[in-house]
C-alpha cells in the first residue's frame, strides 16, 4: 500500500519536472538580461515593443476566424455524417488526418500557386492564413465533434425534434450545438494553441502573425526570445481560460433553455 | 375512411424488404400495438408513419390527407422512443415546450400548456429539474408529456417501457393507456413483449418477418390464432403435431391417443398429419371435458398466480396450467397422470 503511494507521487512529481523544469529554467533565465541581477528588463523590451501586441492580437484574430469557419464547416457536416452516411466516416477520419501527413510547407506552396494573384488584396492572404489554419486544425476540430456527437444520441434527438416539428437549422441550433457545448470548447483549445504559435503558413504568406515574430526575435536577441516564450504561454493559457469562462454553465447545460 | 390507413406498404432496404403487403386501417382514438419477435419490422413500419422512412410503394393517409412523403416535421405526429431522447440541455418544462416553442406560440400559453402537461404526468414539481437528474421512469413520462404537448394527431410509442425494470414497467403502462383514453388519441404502440400488447390494446397486429400475420382483438388473438406463427409467439399454446383419424367428427391423434375437436377438419383426407393447438389453461388435471390424455409429470413450475405442469405424452410434452391456491395438490414428478379437457380446447391450426 505505502509502497504504491510513494510510486504514484514519484511518477507524478516526474511528469511534473518534465514539464516545469523547462519552463523553469526559461523563466530563470529570462530575468537574467542584466547583468548580476535578477529583473524583468527583458519584459519591459518586449512589452515596449509595439510589434509584439500588433502579431500577438492578429494571431489571435485569425485563431478566432479559424475557430468559427472550423466551426461551422465541420459540425455540419459530422452530424450529416452521423446521422445519414456512417459508412463514410472510416473516409472522413483518413481525410482529416492529411494534415498530418502532408507538411505545411506542402500546402502553403500549394495555396500560394493557386491563389497568389489574388494577394493584391489585404484579406484575401488572410483568407488564404486562415484557410490554411482550418485544415490544419481539422484533425483536432473533427475529432472533438465527432466524440461529441458519439456521446450522444444524435439519430433519436434529432428525431425527436423532427416530430416535434422542428427544421434543420433549428435541430442544429437548439439541440446539437449546445450538446456539443464541451467537445467545441475543446477543438476551440487546440486550434488555439496551434494557431497563436503557427510559423510556416504565416511566414510563407508574410503575414503579420505572432510566430514569425517569436522566430525573428530568437534570431537576433538572447534574453527576450525566453521572456516572449513564458509570456505567450501564458497568454495562452489565458486565452484558453477566458473560453472556459465563457462557455461555463450548468453540466451538459447551456445558455438556451427552458420556456421562461 | 378510417383516421390512418395504410395502404399496401412496402419497405426495401437494398435487396432487403423489410416490410410487405402492410395494410391497416386504424379508426380516431383505436390503440393499435405492433407485436413481434425482433426484426420482424415493427419499428420500420411506424418510422414510416413518422415520416423517418419512405416507402418503398404505397400510400399513408392520416384524417383523409396523403402524407406518404410528407416531411416528419410536417405531420404533427407525437413520438416517444425506447431511449427516451430528451433533449440534455433543456429543463422538463423546456423539452416539453419545445414544441410549442418551435410552433411560434405565445410565452404564456406555452407556460400554462407545460403545467397542465406535468400535472398530467404526475410530475408538477419538477419542471426545473434536467434529464439527467430523473429516473428513467421520469424520463419516459416527460418523452410522453413533450410528445402530447403539441397536440399530436397520432401517438406513435416504439417500445417505450423496455429500458424500464418490471414494476415501474407495469405502473407506467397503465399509466400510458389511461392518459391515452383521457385524450382520445389514436396510438400505435410498438413492442415485442405479448403481456404488454394483450393488456394494453384495441387491436393487435401480429407481425412476422416483414409480414402482418393477424390483426384482431387481444381476445381473437390470444383465443383464435390463425397461423402457427401466431399461436407459438402469443401465449403458452402448446402446438403438438397430430394424425387426423376422422376429419368429419374432429377425430384426431397425438402420440397414439386419440382426442375429439368441436370443429370437423375440412379438406385434409384422413391419416394425414395436422397441427393442434392445446391451450394450457383449458386442461385439467381433475376429470372434466370430453378429452383425456395419459403421460407422465415431467417437470412442475411455480409461476406466481398459476403453476404450470408439464406432462409427456409418448414424444409430445404439453404444459398445463392450473390456478394457484393453497388446497391445490400436486402430483409428484415421474408420477402417472391423466389430462383431461373439453372439445374446445383444441385447436386445428393451418
Ligand atoms: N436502415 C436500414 N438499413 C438496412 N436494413 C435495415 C434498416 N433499418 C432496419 N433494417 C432491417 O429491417 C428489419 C426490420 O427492422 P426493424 O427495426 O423494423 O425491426 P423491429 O421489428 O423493430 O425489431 P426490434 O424488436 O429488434 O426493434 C431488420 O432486419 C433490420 O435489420
Ligand atoms: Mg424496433
Amino acid at each position: 500500500m505505502r509502497v504504491t503511494r510513494f510510486w504514484s507521487w514519484f511518477w507524478i512529481a516526474l511528469g511534473v519536472l518534465y514539464f516545469f523544469l523547462p519552463l523553469y529554467a526559461t523563466f530563470q533565465f529570462s530575468l537574467k538580461a542584466q547583468r548580476d541581477t535578477l529583473s524583468f528588463l527583458a519584459y519591459q523590451n518586449v512589452l515596449n515593443d509595439p510589434k509584439f501586441a500588433e502579431t500577438f492580437l492578429f494571431s489571435l484574430q485569425m485563431a478566432v476566424w479559424t475557430i468559427l469557419v472550423g466551426v461551422v464547416l465541420v459540425v455540419p457536416t459530422v452530424y450529416w455524417v452521423h446521422l445519414r452516411l456512417p459508412a463514410v466516416r472510416p473516409y472522413m477520419e483518413l481525410v482529416t488526418l492529411m494534415p498530418f501527413v502532408i507538411p505545411a510547407v506542402v500546402l502553403v506552396f500549394g495555396l500560394i500557386r493557386t491563389y497568389a494573384p489574388l494577394f493584391t488584396w489585404t484579406w484575401m492572404g488572410r483568407a488564404v492564413l486562415v484557410a490554411g489554419y482550418v485544415v490544419l486544425s481539422l484533425p483536432y476540430m473533427y475529432r472533438s465533434v465527432d466524440a461529441g456527437l458519439r456521446a450522444m444520441d444524435v439519430r433519436s434527438l434529432t428525431e425527436a425534434a423532427q416530430s416535434l416539428g422542428a427544421s434543420w437549422p433549428t435541430i442544429l441550433w437548439r439541440i446539437i450545438l449546445p450538446n456539443l457545448r464541451t467537445a467545441l470548447l475543446s477543438g476551440a483549445f487546440l486550434t488555439l494553441a496551434i494557431v497563436i504559435g503557427e510559423f510556416t503558413l504565416a511566414s510563407l504568406l508574410a503575414q503579420p502573425a505572432f510566430g514569425p515574430y517569436l522566430a525573428l526575435m530568437g534570431q537576433n536577441r538572447a534574453y527576450e526570445p525566453a521572456a516572449l516564450a513564458i509570456m505567450s504561454f501564458a497568454l495562452t493559457w489565458a486565452a484558453m481560460g477566458l473560453i472556459q469562462w465563457l462557455g461555463r454553465g450548468r453540466p451538459g447545460g447551456s445558455q438556451l433553455s427552458g420556456t421562461h | 375512411m378510417a383516421f390512418l390507413e395504410l395502404n399496401n406498404i412496402r419497405k426495401e432496404f437494398g435487396r432487403f424488404v423489410a416490410v410487405e403487403a402492410f395494410n391497416l386501417q386504424v379508426e380516431r382514438g383505436e390503440f393499435v400495438s405492433f407485436l413481434g419477435p425482433s426484426g420482424c419490422g415493427k419499428t420500420t413500419t411506424l418510422r414510416m408513419i413518422a415520416g423517418f422512412e419512405l416507402p418503398t410503394t404505397g400510400q399513408i393517409t392520416i384524417d383523409g390527407q396523403e402524407m406518404t412523403y410528407t416531411r416528419p416535421n410536417a405531420r404533427n405526429i407525437g413520438m416517444v422512443f425506447q431511449s427516451y431522447a430528451l433533449f440534455p440541455n433543456m429543463t422538463v418544462a423546456g423539452n416539453i415546450g419545445f414544441g410549442l416553442k418551435v410552433a411560434g406560440k405565445a410565452a404564456a400559453e406555452i407556460k400554462e400548456r407545460v403545467a397542465e402537461m406535468l400535472q398530467l404526468i404526475g410530475l408538477a414539481d419538477l419542471g426545473e429539474r434536467y434529464p439527467y437528474q430523473l429516473s428513467g421512469g421520469q424520463q419516459q413520462r416527460v418523452a410522453l408529456a413533450r410528445a402530447l404537448a403539441i397536440r399530436p394527431q397520432l401517438l406513435l410509442l416504439d417500445e417505450p417501457l423496455s429500458a424500464l425494470d418490471a414494476k415501474i414497467r407495469m405502473n407506467l403502462r397503465n399509466e400510458i393507456r389511461s392518459i391515452q383514453r383521457q385524450l382520445g388519441i389514436t396510438t400505435i404502440y410498438v413492442t415485442h413483449d405479448q403481456e404488454e400488447a394483450l393488456s394494453l390494446s384495441d387491436r393487435i397486429v401480429v407481425m412476422s418477418a416483414g409480414r402482418m400475420e393477424q390483426v384482431g382483438s387481444p381476445f381473437e388473438i390470444y383465443n383464435f390464432p390463425q397461423t402457427r406463427f401466431v399461436a407459438s409467439f402469443v401465449g403458452t399454446l402448446n402446438i403438438v403435431p397430430a394424425t387426423v383419424v376422422n376429419g368429419a367428427r374432429g377425430e384426431v391423434q397425438i402420440d397414439g391417443q386419440q382426442i375429439t375437436l368441436a370443429a370437423g377438419i375440412d379438406g385434409v383426407p384422413n391419416g394425414a398429419q395436422v397441427t393442434v393447438a392445446l391451450r394450457p389453461e383449458a386442461l385439467s388435471l381433475s376429470e372434466s371435458g370430453a378429452n383425456r390424455l395419459v403421460g407422465h409429470v415431467e417437470n412442475i413450475a411455480f409461476l406466481g398466480s398459476i403453476v404450470r405442469i408439464y406432462i409427456r405424452l409418448d414424444e409430445t410434452l404439453l404444459s398445463l396450467d392450473e390456478f394457484n391456491n393453497p388446497h391445490l395438490t400436486l402430483p409428484a414428478i415421474g408420477a402417472a397422470t391423466t389430462i383431461y379437457f373439453p372439445l374446445e380446447a383444441g385447436l386445428i391450426l393451418p
